[in-house]
């Protein structure tokens, strides 16, 4: 075991997810053969996202301000509302360009068998902002996991009353894949959810 | 590393690193194997698809260190697609799931209970009307399963025949007036007669048993199966009745 400070970064690191105790001793090196500029720039961006990160008043999604750059923005379509688990959710279908509309992240997914309910996740708020907004669509983003399964199952049985379009993203074959080695599941899916060209 | 293979069904996964998962599986011939299964959270896996809980399954796996099998190959018997597909059909199945993963033991075959779990899984991809009764029938004949059968037709206690109004979750059924303890307090009207019909039906009950008692009679269930478990079961409470 070493001792002062340096046990102490690996320690700290060591509790990172992924982070393995020889992971942790690498990095505790690195940084320590590092520039003092470059040791302290990471030490205040950690001391940043912990004061000045906090989630979206309105879709819950991590910001800087009362509301995200995404609420923020007049250009994005109001009508149109994504469904998310995370935030990491919202930032992979932005990347995408496709999507103009706003987003909602629900903070998770239904887990019945680790205890996580519709109540854990923020579909009471889901619901406010259907009241207050012009929303005229909704799309279900979740992951095709079973508990993605679940959520958007759940949502769309709750959604079902409301004068709106509900729809799915698709789920089907990756791009680059080969058709023969899809799963039963997801090469069904694609044939269920085909498209007319 | 030796090689086998085994028909099972995923009870439950655990994320590891950027894109591994830990499965938990209940096989026929071995009982509950846990497995690392590789890079099946890329969306480009050849087996990802196949390895989703409820999913009926062939595995090849590599027998690994500290407890830890490998799968190698994964080919899909039943997903019971239904089941993961509907909310409340999903919260049943968890339910089954979980009983059957903390009543298995590692490498201890129980073909009875995988068969049993098989069984539950498709009555619920049938989308019974009333899937919370299928689920009720399944944690019954799992106690019986586990060695926890309860008495209903005698007292736990003196063996005395016939419908006895307490039930005892510790000593496993009802019991007589002489049996129970002072300051017992009966079942409701029904309940018994309810767990009885739920013992003894195909899946289902019948109409003309009250909703007020299956719903008693599915609550006690659950209560006596988690109280010879030891812990209750988190699935169980978010089952829409």
């Amino acid at each position: 075991m070493y001792e002062g400070p340096i046990q102490d970064v690996i320690e700290e690191l060591g509790r990172l997810p992924g982070v393995g105790p020889k992971s942790a001793q690498r990095i505790a090196f690195h940084l320590l053969n590092v520039e003092r500029a470059d040791a302290q720039r990471l030490a205040d961006a950690i001391v940043a996202v912990k004061d000045r990160v906090r989630f979206c008043a309105r879709c819950f999604n991590v910001a800087e301000a009362e509301e995200c750059r995404i609420c923020r923005d007049a250009r994005r379509d109001p009508r149109v509302l994504c469904v998310v688990e995370e935030p990491r959710d919202l930032m992979a279908i932005e990347k995408t360009s496709e999507f103009r509309g706003r987003y909602h992240v629900l903070g998770g997914a239904i887990s019945p068998i680790d205890g996580v309910g519709p109540e854990q996740l923020r579909v009471k708020e889901l619901m406010a902002r259907l009241g207050e907004e012009a929303v005229e669509e909704i799309v279900l983003a979740m992951s095709p996991n079973i508990e993605g399964e679940a959520t958007a199952s759940y949502l769309a049985r709750t959604l079902k009353a409301m004068d709106l379009r509900v729809s799915r993203i698709a789920s089907g074959l990756p791009v680059g894949g080969d058709l023969e080695y899809a799963d039963e599941v997801t090469l069904g899916r694609a044939f269920a959810g085909r498209t007319e060209v | 590393m030796a090689l086998y293979r085994e028909q099972g069904i995923v009870l439950r996964t655990t994320k590891l690193g950027e894109t591994d998962r830990i499965l938990n599986v209940l096989t026929q011939g071995r009982g509950k194997v846990r497995a690392v299964a590789k890079g099946v959270r890329k969306p480009g896996s050849r087996f990802g698809g196949r390895l989703e809980p409820f999913g009926h399954v062939d595995l090849q796996l590599y027998e690994g260190r500290r407890g830890l099998d490998i799968v190698n190959q994964a080919e899909l018997i039943t997903p019971f697609d239904a089941v993961r597909g509907d909310w409340v059909l999903s919260a049943c199945g968890s339910t089954m799931v979980e009983a059957a993963d903390l009543l298995a033991q590692e490498h201890e075959r129980t073909t009875s209970l995988f068969l049993l779990l098989l069984d539950g899984l498709r009555q619920l991809a049938t989308v019974p009307a009333q899937p919370s009764v299928v689920l009720d029938a399944y944690l019954l004949r799992l106690a019986s399963v586990a060695g926890y059968h309860p008495s209903l037709d005698a007292c736990a206690g003196c063996g005395r025949a016939g419908r006895h109004e307490v039930f005892h979750l510790e000593l496993g059924g009802a019991l007589c007036a002489a049996c129970a303890p002072v300051g017992s307090q009966p079942l409701a009207e029904g309940v018994l007669d309810a767990l009885a019909a739920l013992r003894e039906a195909d899946w289902g009950l019948d109409a003309a048993v009250a909703p007020a008692a299956r719903r008693l009679a599915g609550s006690l269930v659950a209560s006596y199966l988690s109280h010879h478990l030891g812990r209750p079961l988190a699935a169980w409470e978010l089952v829409p009745r």
